[in-house]
């Protein structure tokens, strides 16, 4: 099967800069793919290319079935884009905005002002629809953008850091809107630095560092990279530790770390909640007294710093290193 | 063919409508549209039009024709101003990435810009009307007049739209439009008869495409004073048909360079 998103060999350099560097992609139809990377990685310079508004210096994609390079009028037809600085223009109402949206994809007069109407009380701003968007909270101008991005219900949608600079109220509240909307079956590419935010969405992730891919799986499967799941358990009495490992190396998939001073041990489990209960029920019949206890699973931020020797944040300081050399 | 010319010319309307809301919506610029002609006026009437005696007519009404012309030249900056702060917003990603005309943001801010010269030229007359300034030479010539002025005003916009689009901030535009409206409208014939500048400046006055505008709207509206010597250079005897061509030339070397340059400028983004 042909993929509704195809991207081959992408380079894109701004001057010494490169930001993109033999990019591939490959997306299906009606899937969610997350692109997550640190600042800098070169995740815009994606979604700038495949929604035709840069022009790669190497490389060749298709967005939908249509050349990007050859026919952008044509792919344009097709996309909604929603950028990472909500593209709304603040004097005008959130009514005006989108109505003015409709006009320039020539939905005509009528239909612009109905679907401007539906969206506005679809993303919950039907009160603040006449008020310049000037006075909308940061969530309303993004939650305006992206019904921007949706006024000609464009089969494919490119949501570049949707929710970057929202507080965690907001950031919430535009994931439900966000899986809402690709549960109609939308085409969606979404690119972000927060790892949560891809395992909440996506049902593919695309890890890119320094404008490559450097793996690329589901959540689960990127997780399984890194090593599996694992117990933490922190004991009470420092008398116990020695019984407490013996107790749980019937349990263990490998070897147990302890940390003597804080009296915790991590214990590589297969088997999640059940292998879980087992070791409490062992731990208990040994008669060894617990602080604390829980279930890790690795998190995406576990995935970065393994993929890449360094954590999502470690990346700007190394791009300004890269930069002055 | 046809069809895109319509729909280009549908996106470049609705791309005005937004600017003209917005006249209507930022304070500031609503201010600078009725506030700065009626200083304008004000100012050369009373400061300079008491002052200057001309033989045989009223300076202020000698005036009204140069303040109009550079308050439409200046108007101008705002096309650069609207453009460069507009490059600089996301709202332009949004533009670039829908099936619209490509061109429609650029013709539709300079078709924005013509709203607000209009918007100008009445607060103008009304207020020279207030201080003393008065039609001679009939309606026909007087709409004639304003026709002109606008539309070398949309000429001069492009210019200012190409460097509005090349400029890095809007903040540079503004030093940039001064240094080059200030002379274009000063070293003419628009405050005092170009005829008592030195050598040099004479000649450029006399072909300055401001000094043309000026004298073929006094002439229009009837305000050159009696008695006044006929202008000795060719721009001056035929000031209309110099304004139309250089309006033409302008159109013709700056909307191609300012499109072209509208979607370089947005590629860089």
């Amino acid at each position: 099967m042909r993929s509704f998103i195809e991207a081959h060999g992408l380079v894109k350099k701004y001057g010494k800069v490169v930001a993109l560097d033999g990019f591939d992609l490959s997306i299906d139809e009606g899937t969610v793919v997350g692109l997550l990377g640190p600042n800098g990685a070169g995740k815009t310079t994606v979604v700038s290319i495949l929604s035709t508004l840069l022009v790669p210096d190497a490389g060749s994609a298709s967005v939908g079935g249509i050349d990007v390079l050859q026919s952008p009028k044509e792919v344009r037809r097709r996309i909604g884009l929603s950028g990472q600085f909500a593209a709304v223009d603040e004097y005008l109402t959130g009514f005006e905005n989108l109505d003015m949206i409709g006009r320039l994809y020539h939905l005509g007069k009528e239909p612009s002002r109905s679907r401007a109407r539906e969206l506005l009380a679809q993303f919950d701003l039907a009160d603040a629809a006449d008020r310049p968007v000037k006075t909308y909270s940061g969530g309303m101008r993004r939650r305006l953008d992206l019904a921007g991005a949706l006024v000609a219900a464009p089969p494919i949608l490119f949501l570049d850091e949707p929710t970057t600079g929202l507080d965690p109220r907001s950031r919430i509240q535009l994931w439900s809107v966000i899986r809402e909307l690709v549960s109609h079956g939308s085409t969606l590419l979404l690119t972000t630095q927060y790892l949560e935010e891809a395992d909440q969405l996506a049902d593919d992730i695309i890890v890119i560092d320094h404008g490559k891919e450097i793996a690329h799986g589901t959540s689960d499967e990127l997780k399984s990279q890194v090593g599996g799941e694992r117990i933490e358990v922190s004991i009470r009495h420092d008398a116990s530790i020695r019984d407490a490992v013996q107790s749980l190396t019937q349990h263990a998939s490998g070897t147990i770390h302890v940390d003597e001073r804080t009296r915790s041990l991590v214990v590589p489990i297969l088997g999640g909640a059940a292998t879980l209960t087992a070791a409490l029920r062992s731990l208990d019949a040994d008669g060894i007294g617990l602080n604390d206890v829980g279930l890790r699973r690795p998190t995406l931020d576990d995935v970065f710093l393994a993929l890449t020797g360094h954590t999502s944040g470690d990346t700007d300081q190394a791009d300004a290193e890269r930069q002055e050399a | 063919m046809i069809k895109q010319i319509r729909l280009a010319f549908a996106d470049g309307s609705v791309i005005a409508k937004r600017n003209v809301i917005k006249i209507v919506r930022v304070p500031e610029v609503l201010v600078f549209v009725l506030i700065s002609p009626i200083m304008f006026v004000g100012l050369f009437a009373f400061v300079f039009g008491g002052s200057i005696d001309i033989p045989g007519g009223s300076y202020r009404e000698f005036l009204m024709g140069g303040i109009f012309a550079q308050t439409v030249i200046f108007g101008a900056t705002f096309t650069g101003a609207g453009l460069a702060d507009d490059m600089q917003k996301g709202i332009i990603n949004r533009f670039r990435s829908l099936p619209m005309s490509q061109s429609a943001v650029v013709f539709g801010r300079t078709a924005s810009d013509v709203v607000y010269n209009v918007l100008s030229l009445i607060i103008m007359a009304l207020t020279g009307l207030l201080v003393g300034w008065r039609i001679h030479n009939g309606v026909i010539n007087a709409v004639f007049a304003f026709a002109l002025l606008l539309f070398f005003a949309y000429a001069f916009s492009w210019i200012m739209a190409l460097v509005g689009l090349s400029v890095p901030s809007v903040e540079v535009i503004n030093n940039a439009s001064f240094i080059v409206i200030f002379p274009l409208t000063f070293i003419a014939n628009t405050f005092v008869p170009s005829d008592n500048l030195p050598g040099p400046l004479k000649t450029f006055a006399e072909w300055n495409p401001v000094s043309s505008l000026t004298q073929a709207v006094r002439e229009l509206f009837g305000n050159i004073p009696l008695g006044t010597p006929e202008p000795t250079a060719w721009p001056l005897q035929n000031p209309v048909i110099y304004t139309l061509i250089w309006s033409a030339i302008i159109l013709a070397i700056f909307v191609p360079l300012s499109v072209r340059r509208y979607r370089r400028a947005a590629a860089k983004s």
